[in-house]
């Protein structure tokens, strides 16, 4: 419906042939800062996904490391001179261009995956409660006050104190954690919308619920939300890297590029600056790709800043 | 901001950091310690960082010196007059910073407060509960009748502060906090305390002993490593304590800053399940299969797994030379340790060999555990003994938690093999081997601490006859014996003994101590002055 | 009207006491505070009188009923390390994190709006490409990352500002603030400069976003072909209209930057709420963690329905409802 709300406003802008998916993809293309993150984007994906065939060493294997190979500086060939450790070894021996190249697999899934469904889940109780509203918005709301009101590292402290540390519960406590702020700024977003004459003339057409909330409020909804979507998969990965810092998140065996900053993070006074220095770069370019994305996404999908 | 980063070597920093130390603040200390203090009320919370905050305040009838050997402290002379009966002979002239009188009341009265401090969630009255009663002879003169021959008790009493019967009948927790009640004999008077802050203090002028140099002290807690390095760097404090491996190259190569390191009473080793003989929780055989048997509870196995670890390589590596690789609980000077028992050479063939004798040829699966929070690069250490383990056939997974959880879990018996560490409070064997080796038993206090539930019979008789023995000679013979027994049983596996390791402006020195405890009255300015 | 915040407060309570229960097991869950507390050297029997002395001997729905009890008698409890009543030692260190977080407030706000209306106004100029790939940046690095840089470059390299702590402090209303005088002002920039970060960054993108949508609109339109100047309408009715989500977000995030100083807190040896709940929740003091949190959750709900409150105020669709 979106489309069509927008249509009096662009009077024959477009070709006839385009499809409203060519239509999005030129819009996205406008911005080459953007098409420059989605390619570094690509290309990191590709990275994490191939790091076990790409990677010179794998770094969870403990029979791989040696701690004679420890603290190594960038350039240094390992202690059997079979390769070159291009970004130097941290405490255990472990190469970092190795570390990193799986380190991006964790902090992908754990942001990714954690943004996703934290995303799903409260997107849809926040367009619920502002739809139905009455007891339905009172139990969810309070429900998203309880859960923002309960700090992050305690929520994740906790639940990882009952699950143990792991990838798949880092991404849980992240999910928990996290799902409110979707719920509120869906539900702040659609509370405006909803008395918008365009839902007023869904009803009257007596369009099932499911269909006005899903085709009609969610699409008006989606600026704020790929606001809050794109910075919430960053603060997902600083968060996990907070966590690791704070000694829960991933276990210290298959660190995360959080865990390889913070575990180099003591270094960085004493001048071993690579331990803490390249993951926190491979962290920032995957974060900033991701938003340079997310950013151009929201001007696309902005029905209102359709010219 | 990044590039930066990348050039701030603490070589760099130290170039630009600002003339340090100055006459202004000549009479001034400003120290930043690792550890929170929790209370300033003596008897409240036993912890380390307590007790060394208690020792500027207040003072002992007897004192650990920096080598953890007795010395006098509130009381000049002691004896056994019978085998059940230490007579104290306490030291005249002391006042308290009230100005009220030191007398043998005082010390009935505090023996009497340490167990009953309400809500302590860990008593001093450990130390206490071999005094059956105190008798006052005369106003300088007290008695302390136990009910079994006692030798440790001049030693337990090095940890209990005195406190004056007047100011302090029904003092709380909250009076000593509060400062009002922060009143002792000690070198130093309270000023302010700001729990989680600081504690300022100043100097006690009418100090029976030697008196400090600081006429003001500012003792700060900053918990994160890096920000206390970071504070002595920038100049905002004049001494750190606890400095992180990691600074320690460039501090040692700088001239701006002087070092004070210390070999410590603090043993790493690992514990290990014998708990369960029918199969310990997280080992599997090499295809990862159930074992319905505990390899563990197999001596040649420990024997293997103690001698994969390349210790020397922890040491260099791991912990930057701040650690001495042990085979026994103790320094080999301290009392009742054997001077001869060097940490096991490393022997990977060896080590091989004796899996294949015990039947384990291709070796097994493992997961070594340990906190990540609680020792110094505790869970680099368990990583550097999983490569090890791995090389000669056992694959080892290895597990950091938390201190909470890991305690946790380790008292549940979850746990197959576990990184902890020991203090020894009193300095001498007797301690680390009643509880940490010695068989678990609740009403005699053995064990307590013995979380792998190693068992020796026979080393439990030879300590139980230490125990009792008055004779230094011979007790000190029996404790090395014991020791002896639980090491070539390899009833736990030594790593290495911490170094402790203190920074401060060069125009200081530290009389450093090996308990790591960290108090103004052992900093002075260097020779100079 | 009153009905509605009765209804508000009523749920609240119901909130509040869902939390206890919560962190009551989830603490419980999590290990026994006295394996942590008490001494290496102390034997079972010790132990036991710890446990005792703690009243850990109970069990779990008895501690819980004698917690609430005493609660609603407005006792939450002593600290199992302090031996003082958690409510005191919580209140005792709520300025230095009050000042922190409004400290950090004020600058994402100072820094924020002016640098988001820029940018939303001028949307394709280099600066406000500049301001928007500074935001990235901002929400982009880890807090206690950019904090050790902080202190590396301004306490350690350059000598500006002190490295870690609070500066001394001035007695107002019974609580002691180090904001008012100059040192305390220099030992607060820091801090507030490593928590503000991320909320600049947020408060940036949210009044850019507003703006840019804000100048489409028929009013807007309306206005300016009234001939109103340009800066009439910038100001009255593009801002009026952004500061709704603004607020919003600052609202909520006021509340979470209270609770989340966590990490800027044990960077910066800065002594707050913060740094004294990592602190209980590494010992598992449950009194302090759970009084803790009551305040949280109180804090939330105020603010939650101060910013529901002043969102009716400034947008009349929104109207709050007695349904």
């Amino acid at each position: 419906m979106s489309t069509t709300t927008a249509a009096p406003d662009t009077p024959a802008a477009a070709p006839k042939a385009e499809t409203p998916w060519r239509r999005f993809a030129a819009e996205f293309a406008e911005s080459k800062l953007a098409l420059l993150g989605l390619g570094v984007f690509v290309l990191i994906a590709l990275i994490a996904i191939f790091a076990p065939w790409l990677a010179p060493q794998n770094p969870y294997d403990l029979a791989q490391l040696d701690i004679m190979d420890g603290r190594l500086e960038p350039g240094t060939r390992n202690g059997m001179d079979t390769f070159t450790y291009w970004l130097g070894t941290d405490d255990q021996g472990r190469d970092m261009l190795s570390g990193i190249m799986y380190g991006l697999r964790i902090s992908l899934l754990v942001g990714a995956g954690s943004a996703i469904i934290a995303c799903a889940v409260g997107a849809s109780l926040g367009l619920l409660a502002a739809y139905a509203g009455g007891r339905t918005d009172t139990v969810i709301m309070r429900l998203v006050d309880l859960q923002l009101s309960f700090p992050t590292i305690l929520a994740a402290l906790m639940i990882l104190a009952f699950l143990g540390k792991g990838v798949f519960n880092v991404v849980i406590a992240l999910v928990i954690v996290e799902w409110a702020y979707y719920a509120r700024t869906v539900r702040g977003t659609a509370l405006v919308e909803r008395r918008r004459e365009y839902i007023e003339a869904a009803q009257c057409l007596a369009l099932p619920t499911r269909r006005v909330i899903f085709r009609h409020l969610l699409p008006n909804c989606m600026p704020p939300l790929i606001v809050v979507g794109t910075m919430q998969i960053a603060r997902a990965i600083a968060l996990e890297a907070t966590l690791s810092f704070l000694g829960l998140g991933v276990p210290i065996t298959e660190p995360s590029l959080g865990l390889l900053i913070s575990n180099g993070y003591e270094y960085m006074l004493s001048g071993r600056y690579w331990i803490s220095f390249y993951p926190g770069i491979a962290l920032l370019v995957t974060i900033v790709s991701i938003n340079l994305v997310g950013d151009q996404l929201r001007d696309v999908l902005n029905p209102r800043l359709k010219k | 901001m990044i590039r930066r980063a990348r050039a701030a070597t603490v070589a760099a920093v130290l170039a630009l950091t600002p003339g340090l130390a100055g006459a202004a603040w000549a009479q001034n200390l400003t120290m930043a310690v690792g550890a929170q203090v929790t209370s300033l009320d003596p008897h409240y919370h036993a912890l380390s960082p307590n007790f060394a905050v208690a020792t500027m305040l207040f003072d002992t009838l007897t004192r650990l010196d920096e080598n953890a050997r007795l010395q006098p402290g509130l009381a000049e002379s002691w004896k056994p007059v019978e085998p059940t009966i230490w007579e104290f002979k306490l030291r005249p002239g002391v006042k308290f910073h009230n100005g009220n009188d030191f007398a043998a009341e005082d010390v009935a009265f505090t023996v009497d407060r340490v167990p009953n401090v309400p809500n302590s969630p860990s008593s001093y009255g450990i130390y206490t509960r071999a005094i059956e009663r105190v008798e006052l002879v005369d106003p300088l003169t007290v008695r302390f009748h136990t009910r079994a021959p006692y030798p440790l008790l001049p030693t337990d009493l090095a940890q209990v502060a005195m406190l004056d019967r007047q100011t302090h009948e029904n003092a709380t927790t909250e009076g000593f906090n509060a400062g009002t009640l922060a009143i002792g004999t000690g070198p130093f008077r309270y000023v302010s305390f700001r729990s989680g802050d600081r504690l300022e203090l100043q100097r006690n002028d009418d100090y029976w002993g030697e008196k400090p140099h600081w006429e003001k002290v500012s003792y700060r807690i900053l918990a994160n490593d890096a920000s206390r390095t970071a504070a002595l760097l920038a100049g905002d404090v004049d001494f750190i304590d606890q400095v992180p491996t990691s600074d320690l190259n460039n501090l040692r190569r700088s001239d701006r800053v002087h070092l004070a390191e210390r070999d410590g009473l603090r043993i790493i080793f690992l514990a290990l399940d014998h708990q369960h003989p029918e199969g310990s929780p997280l080992i599997t055989d090499a295809q990862g299969r159930k074992l319905s048997v505990n390899p563990l509870r197999d001596m040649r196995v420990r024997r293997a797994l103690s001698l994969a670890i390349d210790r020397p390589a922890i040491a260099a590596r791991v912990m930057e030379g701040t650690a001495k690789p042990s085979g026994q609980f103790l320094p080999t000077s301290a009392f009742g340790a054997i001077p001869d028992l060097e940490a096991p050479a490393t022997d990977a063939e060896a080590a091989k060999k004796l899996l294949a004798e015990a039947g384990y040829p291709d070796g097994f699966r493992i997961t070594l555990s340990g906190p990540n929070d609680r020792y110094i690069n505790d869970s680099r250490i368990i990583q550097a003994i999983g490569q090890m383990w791995t090389r000669i056939g056992v694959r080892t997974t290895v597990d950091a938690q938390p201190w909470t959880t890991f305690v946790a879990r380790a008292g549940r018996f979850e746990l197959s093999a576990f990184l902890v560490g020991w203090s020894s409070s009193s300095g001498e064997a007797s301690n680390p081997l009643r509880s940490l080796v010695a068989t678990y038993d609740r009403d005699k206090g053995f064990g307590t601490s013995n979380r792998g539930r190693y068992s020796n019979p026979a080393m439990d008789a030879k300590l139980e006859e230490a125990l009792r023995e008055l004779d230094d000679g011979r007790r000190e013979a029996l404790l090395r014996d014991a020791t002896r027994m639980a090491m070539e049983d390899v009833g736990i596996i030594p790593i290495h003994l911490q170094k402790n390791v203190w920074a401060m402006r060069p125009t200081l020195t530290h009389n450093s101590r090996t308990d790591e405890l960290t108090r103004a009255q052992d900093v002075r300015p260097a020779a100079s002055n | 009207m009153s009905v509605y915040l009765l209804r508000r407060l009523l749920q609240s309570a119901l909130v509040m006491l869902a939390m206890s229960v919560i962190v009551f097991v989830g603490v419980y869950a999590i290990g026994d505070p006295v394996e942590i507390l008490i001494s290496p050297d102390a034997d079972q029997m010790e132990r036991e009188r710890a446990i005792q002395a703690l009243g850990l001997d109970l069990p779990l729905w008895q501690q819980y009923l004698s917690f609430l009890a005493n609660a609603l008698r407005g006792d939450l409890g002593r600290s199992f390390v302090f031996n003082e009543p958690a409510l005191q030692l919580i209140l005792q260190r709520m300025p230095a994190t009050l000042e922190l977080a409004f400290g950090a407030m004020f600058l994402a706000l100072l820094v924020g709006l002016p640098l988001g209306l820029y940018a939303g106004l001028k949307p394709n100029s280099t600066g406000s490409k500049v301001i928007m790939a500074g935001s990235i940046l901002g929400f982009s690095l880890p807090t206690f990352w950019v904090g050790l840089m902080l202190i590396m470059v301004f306490a350690v390299q350059l000598g500006w500002l002190p490295s870690t702590g609070r500066g001394p402090t001035v007695e107002v209303l019974g609580l002691r603030w180090s904001f008012l005088t100059w040192d305390g002002l220099r030992h607060l920039a820091m801090p507030a400069l490593n928590l503000a970060l991320f909320k600049i960054s947020l408060v940036i993108r949210l009044t850019r976003a507003g703006v840019r949508e804000t100048m489409l609109m028929d009013y807007v339109k309306f206005a300016r072909a009234k001939g109103l100047t340009n800066n009439r309408v910038t100001y009255v009715h593009v801002f009026k209209n952004i500061l709704i989500p603004v607020v919003t977000v600052v609202g909520l995030e006021l509340g979470s930057t209270i609770a989340f100083s966590v990490v800027t807190e044990s960077v910066f040896a800065w002594p707050g709420m913060g740094k004294l709940i990592i602190d209980s929740i590494n010992v598992l003091d449950r009194p302090v963690i759970v009084a803790y949190l009551m305040i949280i959750v109180l804090m939330f709900i105020t603010i939650n329905l101060v910013v529901d409150l002043a969102y009716s105020a400034l947008d009349p669709r929104v109207r709050l409802e007695n349904k």
